[in-house]
């Protein structure tokens, strides 16, 4: 880490003959190595204290937490005075780093260590080692298997969301009157708390008995317009309310990718006489093509860890229909305290997720230099 | 220029094999045709609104309903139901009672205050740190290892597409031991993680347009690289770190999962007290209606006032 950023040659700041060198090198290793040391000795003692080898009397592991911080605060200043204006360039990225690190590899890896666990909180003894079981449990898990299998239908969804979206962004782009208005009125939705979303449309506006969606259902000629009773009905409205948060996300790109397109093209179009839909299939769509990758990118990215709306509104009811993988693994931390387990689905979700960007990814940028 | 010249002969192509034979009696239909045009447009755009809008509408006006009104599907206040305070009154919000203790509304204001602290502070570090980050990365070639430029950009991204799943089981096990579970400063460390790629990316894209020049004049100034970031560029930069900021204040003010999960007393925030009470069955409506109006009010406000920063934010680096 200590030689984490070196700026090879750049061109834009190239204008001066050499950037000033590092004023104290001598100092800058000095305090790197005390800051290191005193880091690596706050870890022995720690350590040696939680296995109960020594007692010192730690509460917590807070002062590790501090020797990082100070680490960190050593590492950013000791690159200043060693390597000069190459280190203040480090020293943009550094905090960022860092904190990344600390944050995500760290849990990341501990997370590993967890899955291949028994810990369950309401057990008496602490976690114990237990090799691939919570592997072969998974395997054999049912619902497990059901969620993942929702999740497919819920990506598929995205789709459906990307032609409303699309829709809406024509409209917000031809020539209307009271445009700021209806664009603020559509991106509303977006700003909006899942969790508030859920009572808002889930537990009243299709509320069985009194909810506006009911009663409209029942004049319309539906006598039992019960939203969340069958399978496939449950998981149809989740996928309304997730579409109805979500849909202006899409919505807003989309609409900036219109408005970006050259402007003499459409006139070109319309002054020759293309009809609306031939100038669509033709041209808008093909030169929209990057923005609406880029869109539905993002939003299967994020449709893949939807969880709060089906957590709070059918808990993945009825039967795990409507249930995803990430509700699916908040219940059973919440209701069943498996600790152990749990991490493990979330690391095996993990992996999948992955490899399903990954291909996307892959296949899309292929597909991309191919119509291009 | 080439590839503009093609692409308009492109078009003229498509446009000319469209337009087929001839039609002069289209001419005469010119006004209807575009008057019907006009009236679709507006009706699916007052028909998509009504959508957006109704939900809201519902809510905020349910809170000022009493029971009768609610059975019986009530909808348009003075016309067909009298507003009540019963919702607000249960918040201890309502005129009559906002001056009398009410333990409901120190609970509430309690978690407003715990949700504007965890998503204030973590978008202002996220904002800090991640611009600092985009600042370098957008200017100065970096190689650590085999990493370039590219892949650490990669690297803050890709924890875009990590589940919170994945890292809320391990950070709870990791805040017991750190002390930080139902802590303000937990929340804001998870919540900066959970926003700064964004921001990064905004934020990346905003300094790739401001021209070298003018940090390579104050450099001949005599500027360090850290005084041209901080006199020169940072000014100019402020309307994509306001975007950043409000797009992540949006993000952590509705974020549930973690709050849910490393927060139990002290620290629960808005989106967990909204969550707990709609559990409860029966037709207590109004006080529902009341918490998520209450809850959702900022930042409908906020969508109004500051929609320009919102749209900038999320489109930032997306449309080229």
């Amino acid at each position: 880490m200590s030689h984490s950023t070196m700026p090879v040659s750049d061109q834009a700041f190239a204008i001066r003959a050499s950037a000033p060198a590092g004023k104290n090198p001598a100092l800058g290793r000095l305090l790197l190595a005390v800051a290191s040391i005193t880091f690596l000795i706050v870890l022995a003692l720690q350590s040696l204290d939680a296995f109960g080898l020594i007692s010192i009397g730690f509460q917590s592991w807070r002062p590790l937490l501090y020797a990082y911080l100070a680490w960190s605060a050593a590492l950013g200043a000791s690159q200043i005075l060693i390597r000069g204006e190459a280190g203040e360039r480090a020293a943009f990225v550094l905090p960022a780093v860092l904190f990344t690190v600390a944050m995500v590899i760290f849990p990341t890896v501990f997370g590993l260590y967890i899955a291949f666990t028994d810990w369950n909180l309401s057990a008496v003894e602490g976690r114990r080692f237990n090799g691939l079981d919570n592997l072969r449990t998974l395997v054999a898990d049912a619902y497990f298997w059901n969620a993942l299998l929702n999740m497919v239908y819920y990506v598929l969804a995205v789709l459906v969301q990307y032609a409303i979206a699309f829709g809406l962004a024509l409209l917000l782009n031809a020539e209307i009157k009271a445009r700021k208005f209806f664009r603020v009125a559509f991106l509303l939705p977006l700003m909006l708390s899942p969790v508030a979303v859920s009572w808002m449309i889930g537990k009243s506006l299709m509320e069985y008995r009194f909810g506006p969606a009911a009663t409209l259902a029942r004049y319309l000629g539906w006598d039992n317009p019960a939203f969340f009773s069958t399978p496939w009905l449950a998981r149809l409205s989740i996928m309304a309310m997730d579409a109805w948060v979500s849909i202006p996300f899409m919505m807003v790109l989309l609409l900036a990718g219109l408005q970006a397109l050259p402007q003499e093209i459409k006139e070109a179009a319309k002054v020759d006489g293309a009809t609306g839909w031939q100038s669509f299939k033709e041209i808008t769509f093909p030169l929209m093509l990057p923005v609406s990758m880029t869109a539905l990118i993002l939003r299967i990215i994020f449709e893949l860890k939807l969880a709060d709306i089906v957590i709070n509104v059918t808990a993945g009811g009825p039967g795990g229909a409507t249930d995803t993988v990430s509700s699916f693994i908040f219940r059973e931390y919440r209701d069943r305290s498996n600790v152990g387990y749990g991490t493990m689905l979330a690391e095996v979700y993990l992996v999948i997720i992955i490899v399903f960007v990954g291909l996307i990814l892959k296949w899309t940028s292929r597909w991309m230099q191919r119509t291009n | 220029m080439d590839a503009e010249n093609k692409l308009r002969a492109y078009v003229m192509s498509i446009v000319d094999g469209a337009k087929g034979p001839e039609t002069p009696a289209r001419q005469g239909f010119v006004l209807p045709a575009f008057m019907t045009r006009s009236l679709l447009i507006y009706a699916a755009l007052v028909f998509w609104a009504f959508i957006s809008l109704f939900p809201i509408y519902w809510t905020v006006t349910t809170s000022f309903k009493t029971a009768v009104n609610v059975t019986q599907g009530h909808l348009v206040p003075f016309w067909d139901f009298a507003p009540d305070w019963k919702g607000w009154r249960s918040l201890g919000l309502s005129p009559d009672t906002v001056f009398q203790p009410s333990t409901v509304r120190d609970e509430f204001i309690r978690r407003f205050f715990n949700s504007v602290i965890a998503s204030a502070g973590a978008s202002l570090l996220a904002v800090v740190i991640g611009s600092l980050a985009a600042y370098g990365l957008s200017r100065f070639s970096y190689k650590f290892l085999w990493m370039r430029n590219k892949d650490i950009s990669f690297f803050f991204l890709s924890q875009l597409i990590l589940p919170p799943v994945v890292l809320a089981m391990p950070f709870l096990a990791l805040y017991k031991q750190l002390m930080l579970l139902d802590s303000l400063v937990g929340l804001i460390l998870v919540y900066t993680l959970m926003v700064l790629p964004i921001v990064i990316w905004i934020m990346r894209d905003q300094f790739d347009t401001i021209p070298l020049e003018l940090e390579q004049a104050a450099l001949v100034d005599g500027c360090s690289i850290w005084g041209a970031f901080l006199r020169i560029v940072l000014p100019i930069a402020l309307p994509g770190m306001v975007a950043a900021f409000i797009l992540s204040l949006i993000l952590c003010w509705n974020e549930y999962f973690f709050a849910a999960l490393l927060t139990s007393t002290d620290a629960k925030t808005l989106p967990v007290m909204v969550a707990s009470q709609t559990g409860s069955q029966g037709i207590n409506w109004w006080s529902m209606a009341a918490i998520a109006t209450a809850a959702i009010l900022p930042l409908v406000l906020i969508g109004i006032f500051l929609e320009r920063y919102i749209v900038k934010g999320l489109t930032a680096g997306a449309v080229k």
